[in-house]
């Protein structure tokens, strides 16, 4: 007698710790191969866009660092160069490399927490302990300079909020440690954030060393991703892929070398490509690309230790008044009252701004019909292209690769549903 | 950056021809083409195939509702989606307007067929404007809740909406009732006449 084969649709998520968020799966079986995955989204869905419209510029600036909340000022640039782009403002070069700085530092915060989830996903736990000893050290960079951990809210139209701290805020005394371990808490936070950060980047190579010892070699490792959600170019580029998903598939593709905004064209660094297009070579390009931030980052710091001046610009239709001005002056004061109720106008116009983002090309399409709040904004979310090609990229795969396919995607809910 | 901007606008004009642009504009170096509905289709192949554009990816898709632009100055089609199309060939970028005819029932050609990663932009469009795409496989919503009724990004939809969750404790699951916030504008929206200040 044959045995009776039955096709099983199973629920994944969205409370499932390998689903990245709210991402609610359902998935055709046979067997244990999937022949079908439609990933239900929206379970997070905020209306930012809706929500823009009824806010000025500055008012909706916040929501970008909702968006994807891992790579938080990174969205937060590609809003403010949108805006600057219709109101043709130049940014100073000094917000410029803080911006590519921050921007970089981003990066490798991304990376480094979809390099723990991913690997956790796949079962090595240990990788997730490492990734977050390191993304404490940026996140701090984060708090020192807009004292926020994540939400900075630091970039502005027209450059960033305030220039950078002189000072790196220290551990302070407390019951559970003596003075002695406080002092080597505090040993690279004696100087400015920029040493701070410089002596991160001198050690973040050999951090990465230490994750590639752990991975990169590691049979389970490899057997989980190689060969695992291969996407060639020409369907990467169909599907709309961007960010390291077209570059593991082997098209050198990068906004910061092909489309340079900011000061990317005065740095040195180079884009890593992959060539089979699957989960292990977006793995490869991830973890190389950090190696690059690293590097940008060092170049920032020198340039930034060198070089002062403004960061933000003088208009003060765009950007507020310095306090000092703000309190000394009638017309200072005007203009800090009238950009804080009404806010800034911008003419009406569109703009697509795009930067390159840690997942991809992060785009804000903004349209204005020259009123205080946006007319349209629209965000092109990485990720919400990615996910959308989940269903091609896990046919006839195992279901447990749909969790490391999941994994590369490097898929953030906050900006896939927006 | 101006040469190519030029030499894609000619290309435009020569591969595409006067009647599949409606209108073509170069502002802030972007460049943007409206193209009547009944064309979208086949010249968003063209777009894609020829080799002088070679538009290979669509990155986005845009649904828009004109309808409260610039504060009722608006006279022309109230629905539109925009495309943001680029070609990784010649690295450059595109935008394409196509403007739906009909207010009331809004109908565009989906081009999933050109350019497959489009198809969850179109759920979106779908999802928040209504604008129906007609030969999309599979044109379901997306984003807002099973079960949800209207249009939510469309300007006549309040932002509060119309409807709020709650867990009953009488009925011991989630019902949904009507919003009891009032909707509040803190900063109103201001457009303000030309050369108001001297600026």
């Amino acid at each position: 007698m044959a045995a009776e084969i039955r096709n099983y649709t199973l629920n994944f998520g969205p409370q499932h710790p390998a689903a990245h968020g709210v991402l609610r799966l359902v998935l055709e079986l046979d067997g244990e191969v999937v022949e079908r995955a439609d990933p239900h989204i929206g379970l997070l869905h905020r209306g930012t866009e809706k929500l823009a419209e009824s806010k000025t510029f500055i008012q909706s600036l916040p929501y970008m660092d909702r968006l994807d909340y891992v790579s938080m000022m990174a969205n937060e640039h590609a809003y403010c160069m949108a805006i600057e782009k219709m109101l043709g403002l130049e940014v100073p070069l000094r917000a410029q490399y803080i911006r590519v700085m921050f921007d970089e530092i981003t990066r490798i915060l991304n990376h480094l927490l979809w390099l723990g989830a991913h690997a956790l996903d796949c079962g090595a736990m240990t990788m997730f302990l490492y990734c977050f000893r390191e993304r404490e050290d940026l996140m701090d960079c984060y708090e020192a300079v807009s004292g926020a951990r994540l939400h900075a809210a630091y970039y502005r139209p027209g450059g960033v909020y305030r220039d950078l701290p002189d000072e790196m805020p220290k551990y302070e005394a407390s019951k559970l440690r003596n003075a002695e371990a406080i002092k080597k808490l505090n040993y690279n936070r004696e100087g400015s954030l920029l040493d701070f950060i410089e002596d991160f980047t001198n050690r973040f190579p050999t951090y990465v060393d230490e994750y590639e010892t752990l991975l990169t070699d590691n049979r389970v490792w490899k057997q989980r991703t190689v060969g695992i959600g291969v996407v060639t170019p020409e369907r990467a580029l169909q599907l709309g892929m961007t960010g390291a998903m077209l570059r593991g598939s082997g098209i050198a593709w990068d906004l910061r070398k092909k489309q340079p905004y900011e000061v990317y064209d005065r740095l040195d660094f180079d884009i890593p490509v992959g060539v089979n297009g699957d989960c292990y070579d977006r793995y490869l390009v991830r973890v190389e690309e950090m190696r690059q931030s690293n590097r940008i980052i060092k170049q920032c710091v020198a340039w930034l230790k060198a070089n002062k001046g403004p960061v933000i610009v003088d208009n003060h239709k765009v950007a507020p008044p310095s306090r000092d001005a703000m309190k000394s002056n009638m017309e200072e004061l005007i203009h800090h009252f009238k950009l804080f109720t009404e806010g800034m106008h911008v003419p009406a116009s569109e703009a697509y701004a795009a930067v390159e983002h840690p997942k991809g090309e992060f785009g804000i399409y903004l349209v204005s019909d020259g009123a205080n709040k946006p007319y349209r904004l629209k965000i092109r979310a990485p990720g919400y292209a990615h996910l959308s090609s989940l269903d091609e990229m896990s046919r006839g795969h195992m279901i447990s690769d749909v969790v490391a396919i999941i994994g590369t995607q490097d898929i953030v809910f906050g900006e896939v549903d927006r | 950056m101006a040469n190519k901007l030029e030499t894609l606008i000619e290309s435009l004009n020569g591969v595409l021809g006067a009647d599949r642009i409606a209108t073509l504009k170069c502002e802030l170096n972007e460049v943007t083409i409206e193209v009547p509905a009944a064309r979208w289709h086949e010249t968003a192949l063209l777009l894609r195939d020829d080799a002088a554009l070679h538009f290979e990816s669509c990155v986005d898709v845009c649904g828009m509702d004109y309808s409260a632009y610039g504060d009722g100055i608006w006279e022309g089609p109230r629905f539109a989606s925009v495309y943001h199309l680029i070609s990784y060939k010649h690295n450059i970028r595109l935008r394409v307007r196509v403007f739906c005819t009909d207010d009331d029932f809004p109908v565009l050609d989906s081009v999933v067929d050109v350019w497959n990663g489009v198809n969850w932009f179109e759920r979106e469009a779908f999802d928040l404007f209504g604008i129906l795409f007609q030969g999309h496989p599979d044109l379901r919503r997306i984003l807002t809740d099973y079960g949800f009724v209207g249009h939510p990004f469309r300007k006549d939809f309040p932002l509060s909406g119309y409807v709020e969750m709650r867990y009953d404790p009488e009925q011991k699951r989630v019902i949904y009732q009507p919003v009891t916030i009032e909707p509040r504008e803190i900063t109103p929206r201001i457009i303000r006449e030309e050369n108001y200040g001297g600026c």
